[in-house]
């Protein structure tokens, strides 16, 4: 099982009221100067993690202080150049909100060439609260998530001269990108997932599913689902076609493993976002949409305790020991997976924290995964 | 009343089967609804249908009318209505369009008006009046639920709705004219940015109506679409917000019906 190193880079200090986190919060409340710092933290903490043998994920999000990366790309170029070993996972580029997928092709097949061939592509529909942000319309996203999908893939794998595209959403009458990906033919691809709606699509390509913070349940449907569709098509699933992504932190006891999860639930509990910006119109199915309206907020997470979250398989925290075992019962549980995607700084766990956090995690819990499958 | 092959409350326009509320008896009257979609409970059909033919479909994405895959702009619901107007040889319609219904309606006018004998806008969206830095209609999609209200009432109280007490079919048909408004609306937002330019073809008798208290269309953008259309006449109604059908059932139809009969002893019409 590889082990993804993933912080979302947050801005930790929030106001003490706020309406919304997402969308709307004023960028009075960022000090560039504050924020520098913060970035090259961020950066000296992925570059850690590839020193202690981890491979390194980011993520994009926008007009949020639960992430300052609203333009990941940039931030993966900065990898590519000061890594080595790591692979590089971007997970995602929000490719349903871009307004040119072609430039998205010519990013990604940048930035592997910095990395000579390092480069992980993941392709997310984003959270809601992403289509304030990108102007972006919620209605056919999936359709416009695909088209999207290949033409980048068309792109990334013409070597002949131009082709052109006149589909649904995506107008380009040359393409011809240079340079072209330096792995051949193209970067393995991700897709994330949240239920099961979009897995099939996902498996039948042979890409890697992720899926974040689903715990026991749906990542168990997400990875069924998966191995369905390809049994369906007469494939294995190897196990390095799923991926889970958890918040952990380990300690030398229970106790410190879980003090420090206790600052990673602020990645949980800061989220606080208004229902006009988690349920925009058509982002789910008509009959979902009538549902939440009843329910009002579906991503209320806000009084979900550590208990809670380390029962549920969403955090996994405590000694070398107890991590391990809480990673193999989920792994077991959901039928196995090859990668864990392993949020291990948010809020104010501090940089000696986050460093101490990945430190134990590598020398004592990474080996024995081994020991799973 | 004009024969329209209305079976089951729907009628089939080029193969398109919407839902629609007819009743009444006299001259023809095409209302196009807004983005709430069409109550026939609503006391202001049967005020109307005293007086007129009253034709009110749903528009496609909006009830129970099919949303065609190709349909995403307010051209393709304008072009619904030039053909139900052509199909059954309609002539000397009342077309009156409220809201989202009322951009429509101009965008009808504005293709074609020969069968048109006057055009009556309530609250209507869909021209662009301000600079680029204002935003002319407030950000519905993103502006809180009861903020939403408290725009589109005079009485916000009258709009206030308990989801949770809602049948799931009614709540249903909320949500999907939810969708459609944004599939219809989203950008450029509640506008057609040469609407307001091709709104001077118009020739036909044209009555524009504002809610004194609509929060949506302010008085400066009502303005606005007055001076686009020549010879345009604006009315406002007092103690009404942005759906003075709902605030003010009376007060509006009194107003399209001296409207109608105006216009009609101007052109010396029966």
């Amino acid at each position: 099982m590889r082990t993804w190193f993933f912080t979302e880079t947050a801005w930790p200090y929030l106001p003490d009221e706020y309406d919304s986190i997402r969308v709307t919060l004023p960028n009075r409340h960022y000090d560039p100067h504050i924020g520098a710092e913060l970035y090259h933290r961020y950066l000296d903490e992925w570059l850690h993690a590839e020193q202690m043998g981890l491979d390194l994920m980011l993520n994009e999000h926008h007009q949020t202080a639960t992430c300052l990366d609203p333009a990941a790309p940039i931030m993966l170029g900065v990898l590519a150049r000061q890594t080595s070993r790591a692979r590089l996972l971007l997970l995602g580029n929000p490719i349903a909100n871009r307004r040119q997928p072609v430039r998205v092709a010519e990013e990604m097949a940048m930035v592997d060439n910095l990395a000579r061939g390092r480069i992980e592509v993941g392709f997310v529909r984003g959270v809601p609260y992403e289509i304030s942000a990108a102007n972006a319309s919620p209605l056919r996203m999936s359709e416009r998530f695909w088209e999207a999908h290949d033409l980048i893939l068309k792109a990334w794998t013409t070597h002949d001269g131009p082709f052109s595209w006149e589909g649904r959403f995506f107008h380009h009458r040359q393409v011809n990108i240079w340079p072209r990906p330096y792995q051949q033919p193209h970067p393995p691809v991700w897709i994330t997932a949240l239920s099961t709606a979009s897995v099939p699509a996902v498996a039948e390509k042979g890409y890697v599913v992720a899926t974040f913070l689903t715990g026991f349940d749906i990542a168990k449907k997400i990875f069924d689902s998966y191995r369905e569709t390809a049994a369906r098509l007469g494939r294995e699933t190897p196990s390095d076609r799923l991926a889970y992504a958890a918040l952990v932190y380990t300690g030398d006891t229970d106790e410190e493993g879980q003090a420090g999860a206790r600052k990673l639930m602020w990645y949980v509990h800061a989220n606080k976002v208004p229902p006009q910006f988690v349920m925009p119109p058509g982002y789910v199915p008509v009959e979902a949409e009538a549902q939440a309206m009843r329910k009002g907020s579906v991503y209320d997470f806000s009084r979900l305790t550590l208990e809670q979250a380390m029962a549920q398989g969403i955090v996994f925290a405590g000694s070398p020991d107890s991590v391990f075992r809480q990673i193999k019962s989920h792994y077991e549980h959901v039928g196995g997976y090859g990668h864990l995607l392993l949020m291990g700084q948010a809020g104010f766990l501090d940089h000696r924290e986050t460093v101490i956090g990945i430190d134990r995690f590598a020398r004592e819990v990474y080996p024995r995964m081994r020991e799973l499958a | 009343m004009a024969s329209l092959g209305i079976v089951d409350g729907k009628i089939t326009v080029r193969g398109l089967e919407l839902e629609v509320v007819h009743r009444g008896e006299g001259p023809l009257l095409l209302l196009l609804h807004g983005a709430g979609g069409i109550d026939p409970r609503a006391e202001f059909l049967d005020l109307l249908a005293r007086h007129f033919e009253v034709v009110a479909p749903s528009h496609p994405g909006f009830g129970n009318s099919p949303l065609p895959d190709l349909f995403d702009s307010v051209d393709d619901l304008a072009y619904v209505y030039l053909d139900l107007l052509e199909q059954f040889d309609l002539r000397e319609v009342t077309l009156a369009g409220f809201s989202l219904g009322g951009w429509i309606a101009a965008e009808v006018a504005m293709r074609s008006a020969h069968r048109l004998s006057r055009l009556i806008l309530v609250g209507p969206v869909g021209i662009k009046a301000g600079d680029r830095e204002t935003r002319d209609i407030p950000d519905i999609f993103a502006l809180p639920p009861d903020e939403v209200l408290r725009l589109v009432y005079h009485d916000p109280r009258k709009g206030a709705v308990d989801y949770a007490a809602m049948s799931d079919e009614r709540l249903r048909i909320i949500a999907r004219n939810r969708q459609s408004l944004a599939l219809y609306t989203w950008e450029p937002y509640m506008h057609n940015p040469k609407l307001r330019y091709r709104l001077g073809r118009l020739k036909l008798p044209v009555l524009l109506l504002r809610g004194a208290s609509d929060g949506l269309v302010s008085r400066q953008y009502i303005e606005a679409y007055r001076a686009a259309i020549p010879g345009a006449r604006l009315e406002t109604i007092a103690e009404a917000g942005h759906a003075p059908q709902i605030e003010q059932p009376r007060a509006l139809v009194e107003r399209m019906l001296a409207f109608a009969r105006e216009t009609a002893v101007k052109e010396g019409r029966p």
